[in-house]
């Protein structure tokens, strides 16, 4: 009697319940699938994957340029060179993440409970420019100059500013190579995550075709 | 899932049938192909560097208008003494409709364009009997009696042309000896320093130093012909050929049109309008109309045009 | 190295450097590499959408 309990009962506690929770939703044939829905059969879904690689581009130059510290890039060719691949290795992000979302728009991809698929993709654009716009602020030149001192009307203008300097290079260097980049980790692993827990949505059924819910 | 009942009723991706797909290799063949890309771009095309403006520099190269903006924050009319907060309470700042934000928030950070940028700088260094004697005046001079000597100072500066040394004779006290000694600070370097290291012996906050030259006119010409101001899209621009926050072409559009273009409240008005716009991004999937461009526009039909041979 | 051996050590095959172009239609006013960034996405995403995409063997 007392053992029949104790089996039906959940146990592990929290962490019990965690671990169901992730076995459940992501299960690693899930997490890692090796077949992919036959629709999946366009060259834009390879815009995701060169997303995520132009994004790891982007940390791996900006390590670089972190090991050296920020007078290092003006003072010396190889760190002039690593600051290019910072600056074009952010060009690709971006214009990678353009095509992927406006190819998941025409795809109606939040589709089939996929909402927060794409608003964790829309928070991983804003994060991913306002990050861009810090990076642009502790370049100690001129653009430095001229971005913080425009940027700092619009921030002010709402209140921000009293907090959020963006002439403080100390302040937004923390932010750009610390708080910022957590945030775009986290919201982009998010993201992976429930792509993977929900799959890749399927095709829009055609007007008039069975399971045209339009 | 009552809520969305529609969208719940999307079929199981397992159901369409499958076909093999490495994930992993896509992503290592991708990595490879995008680092690989990427160090091409940077070694073709390089990255801008543009040598920052020093108030030194500035000084050397435009003495007058250094002179000027300096006279500008003693007296109290330039654009950082009239800012509101977060720096002073000179006026009240931007405001959305009703909300004045700015306000609300205050001064955070306050700057007392005289003190800051002209007086301590002259009292931090060490000066010669007659800069010590002007500075002494000054300082135990009435508030009216420095409006008086600035006035003038004002006036006979700009019948010269923002040349100091053109100015006529009047009663100007002791200003002129004030900014001649400052002008010298700023031309030797050490006036930069001294901006800067007002704050303490270690320094990360430049907000003094950028201030003061953004108060100029050289910074602002300087931006104007890189194209960089705001009403130039320059808020997606970088210097020379390079291409900028591309990404930032929304939040421009907005500053080059009515009323944004010539609001005071510009900025804050701007922020209202993308604020909105972004939660309307990013609730597309719960906004009726919108979410149906998509089948509206069937770009879809050329993404799946394989399955639908199929599925007809 | 500062000056000019860095300037010549940090020289590209395509210099960006120099007086910078744009074009312009009414309130609008671009830089020519922002075109060109645009134009990129817009011809990378009409390349995703009509190029063939490697047929695999379908199961199921």
């Amino acid at each position: 009697m007392t053992e029949q309990l104790v089996r039906t009962r959940p146990t592990g506690g929290w962490t019990g319940s965690l671990r169901r929770g992730m076995e459940r939703n992501l299960p690693p044939a899930k997490l890692l699938p090796d077949e992919q829905p036959s629709y999946v059969a366009s060259w834009i879904y390879v815009f995701g994957v060169l997303t995520l690689t132009a994004l790891l581009v982007v940390v791996g130059s900006g390590i670089v340029l972190s090991v050296r510290g920020p007078d290092w890039w003006h003072t010396s060719a190889v760190g002039h060179y690593f600051n290019s691949v910072h600056l074009w290795s952010v060009e690709l992000l971006m214009v990678f993440m353009s095509v992927h979302l406006i190819g998941k728009f025409f795809m109606a991809a939040w589709r089939g409970r996929r909402a927060l698929t794409w608003i964790t993709g829309a928070v991983s654009f804003i994060a991913c420019a306002t990050t861009a716009l810090t990076g642009y602020l502790i370049q100690q030149n001129f653009d430095a100059q001229w971005i913080s001192t425009q940027a700092k009307d619009g921030l002010n203008a709402i209140g921000v500013g009293a907090y959020f300097n963006v002439m403080d290079f100390g302040q937004m260097m923390l932010w750009h190579v610390a708080l910022f980049p957590i945030v775009v980790a986290l919201v982009v692993l998010l993201h992976i995550l429930l792509v993977r827990r929900r799959g890749v949505v399927p095709p829009i059924a055609r007007a008039g075709a069975a399971g045209d819910r339009s | 899932m009552s809520r969305w009942p529609r969208e719940a009723a999307e079929p199981d991706p397992s159901s369409f049938g499958s076909r093999p797909y490495d994930l992993v290799k896509e992503f290592v063949v991708a990595l490879v192909g995008v680092t690989v890309l990427t160090l091409l771009l940077a070694a073709v095309f390089s990255s801008p560097d543009e040598k920052s403006m020093s108030v030194a520099s500035w000084a050397k190269a435009d003495p007058g208008d250094f002179t000027a903006t300096a006279l500008a924050e003693l007296d109290g009319s330039s654009d950082t003494a009239g800012y509101g907060p977060p720096y002073n309470t000179a006026a009240d700042g931007q405001k959305i409709g009703p909300f004045a934000l700015a306000k609300t928030v205050g001064v955070t950070h306050a700057i007392d364009t005289a003190q800051a940028f002209v007086l301590t700088p002259l009292e931090q260094a060490t000066q010669s009997p007659d800069v010590r004697a002007a500075l002494g005046t000054y300082m135990s001079a009435s508030d009216d009696q420095r409006g008086a000597w600035t006035d003038a100072y004002s006036t006979a500066l700009d019948k010269a042309g923002d040349d100091p040394a053109k100015v006529t004779p009047g009663g100007y006290g002791p200003v002129p000896v004030l900014l001649s000694q400052l002008l010298a600070q700023a031309k030797s370097g050490s006036l930069d320093a001294t901006l800067s290291a007002e704050s303490g012996f270690y320094h990360s906050d430049y907000t003094l130093p950028l201030m003061f030259l953004a108060d100029g006119s050289d910074l602002a010409a300087a931006g104007e012909q890189q194209h960089l101001a705001g009403d130039q899209w320059g808020m997606t621009n970088e210097v020379d050929n390079y291409p900028g926050q591309v990404w930032l072409i929304p939040d421009s559009f907005f500053y080059q049109v009515s009323p944004f273009d010539h609001s005071p409240n510009g900025d804050a008005l701007v922020w209202a309008v993308m604020a909105v716009l972004t939660a309307v991004f990013l609730l597309v999937p719960f906004i009726p109309g919108l979410r149906r461009i998509p089948r509206l526009i069937p770009v879809y039909r050329l993404v799946w045009r394989e399955h639908y041979k199929t599925h007809p | 190295m500062t000056g000019a051996p860095l300037a010549a050590a940090v020289a590209a095959p395509v210099n960006l450097n120099g007086p910078g172009h744009y074009v312009g239609w009414g309130i609008f006013h671009f830089s020519v590499a922002n075109v060109v960034m645009v134009a990129v996405i817009v011809l990378a995403l009409i390349a995703a959408l009509l190029l063939p995409f490697p047929k695999g063997r379908d199961r199921g």
